[in-house]
């Protein structure tokens, strides 16, 4: 209790003064699971400076000033704030309601008139006071990946990682990534074929390489041709792909082409683990899907986690789901029931996915020079019936509330058993 | 068994008239118990389901019944005995709200038969006739403990028609899966996919308010049918008993019979409580819509479903006696949806009288319904809720089968109710909890330890994939 009431104390000074981030702030006493090759450290302090962790350790004391936080932890678990997952957080309130929704771009335009838009930049719609960024945080997640979707073109444009702590320039450096869409769900959009999709994207590259416009017929507009080009200079693209054999085609063809690819969905990458760790392409992965929902899902199986990183192969995770993006420690725990180490899913929440998103520097590990994001949670991280006790996000505290604590607490005052 | 199916089909002959010319139940279940050996579990964390939960003890199946359960129970000679030490047992979990068979995997537009959406009522379809009993989703839902569901229509009809009641066991027709003797339910559904999808269409409904009269319009439809009956009824009473009276009878024609009408049918079954309503209803004042509908013509409701904003009502819904079926987090993926917050189950749980369960309408969800529970128990115990495991089960277990009416046959652990039993490898309020063996009607029909060797479902076998390494 005592600790709740500092915590709250300075969340007050903090975000009702809107005052200077406090320089320095100690938590004690922690079980500090680093997410790094430091591991778990038992009963270990970590020191904030200027939003950022200034060391980590035992018997640690403030240095600045006197009246610096310490926060008790009691023993309980610290992990480094944790992915989101691939997500329309802020670009999308309620998405049966269009108006609320930015995520997805169509013109309309009939397939024999295709444009490619890939300087498309999602981010530019983020919206940081959406109700779905306090509904995420309270629950440790402290940054995700804004995804875009096209609804025209198997090329859906550009997002990248965004910081969840409400800021407007939340955009995190470094991390810009351009996302395409294979297999059976964008066939519609490659002339009925999956093949349809490796011509187009032939044609794209060829075009983006090719000096000059290419004139009547092109995908691509002059801006399309500037945007893609870094892409094909070893920039990281995200594949939305699932079946095995369209895995093995774009392993080889981003190989080919200077491509830096992430395979997103990857439900039968298992298939294909050996070869994916042999070209070091890394998967982002629903472990919860286990049934063939359609033709390219057949070999849909729980322990795709567990085989793949057996393999060698960098594993994250993410739901797809952005309102209950918060069920991604559940996604994590499950990969564990069914054989992946705990270590790893805890990787897959924060390390490996700062690392495939290029954020290695300053996210998903405690460790010193990191970004302060951190969580403070009331028992084993991964499972279901533990919840966070205090997030921070570069530093600063949250504020553990949303707009669904609120229609919590006023109508639990209404309940008249209470 | 045989006496229940009995008085079953006995009620439903008196739905619409004392004399049929048709089969009361023209589908009937070709269930048979499956070959189920005496099993004695002993040693387990026991969750009964009647909010109980017995340290240590045992369970005793025998003829697919639970014959005992308590503490040193002695094994009967020729009884397997298996030692559950440090796991635990529950129930067999039911989900109250599911569409497997109906919208299954490959999820093809060929196989996608959950909606008859081509009038707002279509209380004359019947989700059994789109089961398709090969859908891999049943398998895995077995895998997480689940051993009874409710087969629901869509939601895009007001009125979307019968649900099917189904046990969880290998079958080649619906029939061999259909729960004997449970008592139809009628899908009903509130809100914006009824009056978005006619709405589309310009036609109605297409508002809140074209869904209600939608609903009355029906019912009272319903009404003027069973008037009918009753009157033909009532002159064939007449006719017999005058027709061999050799003045009288002389010149007497016997009544015509109306002719059916499935739709009104199945109202009437309603009606006379005899079919249980399952509204899919997302908002507290919608449901308290639905409350005033039922009254105005005298049915009951069993359970809303989808009830995101049930805990705005909760002391309503337990005074009514109306269970509410819901997601542990779902929310905000329509506007119905925006107020869904997590201790929905757990406040909806909290009266006297509550009746609080967790449904998943979603292939991916029913394999982990003792998850979903335990995240909204966790968010119960935080704002200061005593929900032990033994309170919390019954919102997968005693609570569903009493919305389905089947609380006399399922849904907790007691002598003389099916052997419908889960032996989970820890407290089943755990991500890392698995069912290790999963008993319908006594039978073993899943064992993590000896899975196997090929998939339940024909569109899996000869895939190829189980297992498979390069």
């Amino acid at each position: 209790m005592k600790t709740l009431l500092l915590i709250a104390a300075f969340a007050g000074t903090v975000l009702a003064g809107n005052v200077a981030l406090a320089e320095e702030f100690l938590i004690r006493g922690a079980k500090v699971y680093t997410a790094s090759a430091q591991g778990t450290l038992e009963n270990a302090d970590v020191l904030v400076r200027n939003g950022k962790i200034a060391a980590v350790g035992r018997g640690l004391t403030a240095t600045c000033c006197a009246a610096v936080v310490v926060v008790d932890a009691r023993g309980r678990p610290l992990t480094p704030g944790l992915f989101g997952g691939l997500s329309m957080i802020g670009l999308a309130e309620v998405p049966h309601e269009p108006d609320t929704v930015d995520a997805v771009i169509g013109f309309s335009a009939p397939a024999w008139q295709q444009q490619w838009r890939p300087e498309f930049d999602v981010t530019l719609a983020y919206n940081p006071r959406s109700s779905l960024v306090p509904v995420a945080r309270i629950e440790g997640l402290t940054w995700v990946v804004l995804a875009p979707q096209s609804s025209d073109s198997i090329v859906a444009g550009q997002g990248a990682a965004i910081t969840l702590d409400g800021r407007y320039d939340a955009v995190l450096d470094g991390s810009r990534t351009l996302f395409v869409e294979l297999g059976s769900d964008a066939s519609p959009l490659s002339g009925g074929s999956r093949a349809g999709q490796y011509m187009l994207l032939q044609q794209a590259i060829r075009e983006g390489r090719a000096p000059g416009s290419p004139g009547r017929g092109a995908l691509l507009h002059a801006a399309g041709r500037e945007a893609l080009a870094p892409y094909l200079a070893g920039g990281r693209v995200v594949f939305q792909v699932e079946r095995a054999a369209d895995i093995l085609h774009l392993i080889r063809f981003a190989r080919r082409n200077g491509v830096k690819a992430v395979i997103s969905g990857g439900s039968e990458a298992w298939i294909v683990a050996r070869e994916l760790a042999q070209a070091n392409v890394p998967v982002i992965l629903n472990p919860l899907e286990d049934l063939p929902s359609d033709f390219d899902h057949l070999g849909a199986r729980m322990d795709n986690a567990a085989r793949l990183h057996q393999a060698g192969v960098r594993i994250a995770f993410s739901s797809g789901d952005s309102h209950n993006a918060r069920k991604i420690r559940q996604l994590a725990g499950n990969a564990v029931a069914h054989g992946l180490a705990w270590d790893v899913a805890l990787a897959a929440l924060t390390s490996t996915p700062a690392e495939i998103f290029g954020l290695d520097a300053t996210h998903g590990r405690i460790a010193v020079g990191q970004d302060a994001d951190l969580v403070l949670w009331d028992g084993d991280p991964l499972e279901v019936t533990t919840i966070a006790d205090q997030v921070w996000i570069a530093g600063r505290p949250i504020e553990m509330r949303s707009r669904q604590t609120e229609l919590r607490d006023r109508y639990l005052k209404q309940l008249h058993v209470n | 068994m045989i006496k229940f199916i009995f008085l079953f089909t006995a009620t439903l002959v008196t739905v619409v008239t004392s004399t049929p010319s048709w089969s009361a139940e023209p589908f009937p279940s070709t269930y048979r118990v499956p070959p189920n050996p005496l099993t004695l579990v002993r040693n387990a964390t026991v969750l009964t389901g009647t909010g109980t939960r017995i340290d240590n003890g045992d369970v005793l199946m025998a003829n697919g019944n639970i014959e005992a359960i308590g503490r040193d129970l002695t094994a009967p000679a020729g009884a397997r005995v298996i030692d559950a030490k440090g796991r635990w047992v529950t129930p067999g979990l039911i989900d109250v709200h599911s569409h497997l068979g109906v919208y299954p995997s490959p999820g093809e537009s060929a196989m996608s038969d959950g909606n008859e959406a081509t009038n707002p009522v279509t209380a004359n379809v019947w989700a059994e006739h789109s089961i398709w009993p090969q859908d891999p989703g049943f398998e895995t839902a077995l895998e997480g403990g689940v051993t009874t569901l409710q087969i629901l229509p869509g939601s895009a009809n007001l009125i979307g028609g019968r649900s099917a009641i189904v046990k969880n066991v290998p079958a080649t027709t619906y029939q061999a899966m259909k729960f004997p003797g449970a008592p139809y339910g009628l899908k009903m559904a509130c809100g914006e996919n009824p009056k978005d999808t006619y709405g589309a269409r310009n036609q109605a409904p297409s508002t809140r308010m074209g869904n209600v009269s939608g609903y009355r319009q029906a019912f009272a439809d319903a009404q003027d049918y069973q008037r009918q009956w009753q009157k033909y009824a009532r002159d064939l009473a007449t006719y017999d008993k005058q027709k061999d009276d050799k003045k009288r009878g002389k010149d007497l024609q016997p009544p015509v019979e109306p002719k059916r009408d499935l739709k009104l049918e199945t109202l009437v079954g309603v009606l006379r409580g005899d079919i249980l309503v399952h509204i899919h209803c997302y908002r507290a004042d919608e449901m308290a819509t639905m409350l005033d509908v039922a009254d105005e013509f005298g049915f009951k409701i069993a359970a809303f479903h989808h009830a995101v904003e049930a805990y705005k009502i909760a002391d309503l819904l337990a005074q009514r006696g109306v269970c509410a079926a819901m997601w542990a987090d779902w929310w905000g993926f329509k506007m119905e949806a925006f107020d869904g917050i997590q201790e929905n189950i757990a406040i909806v749980d909290r009266p006297v009288n509550s009746c609080a369960m967790l449904h998943s309408d979603s292939a991916e969800g029913v394999q982990r319904l003792n998850q979903e529970a335990a995240k909204a128990m966790a968010r119960g115990i935080r704002i200061g809720f005593d929900i032990p495991p033994e309170r919390a089960i019954r919102w997968l277990t005693a609570n569903p089968a009493k919305a389905l009416g089947l609380a006399d046959r399922i849904g907790s652990l007691e002598p003389g109710k099916m052997a419908d039993l889960v032996i989970w490898n820890r407290n089943p309020f755990s991500v890392y909890a698995l069912a290790d063996e999963v008993f319908v009607d006594g039978a073993l029909l899943f064992d993590r330890q000896h899975p196997a060797a090929d998939p339940r479902s024909d569109f899996l076998l000869g895939q190829q994939n189980k297992g498979e390494v390069r």
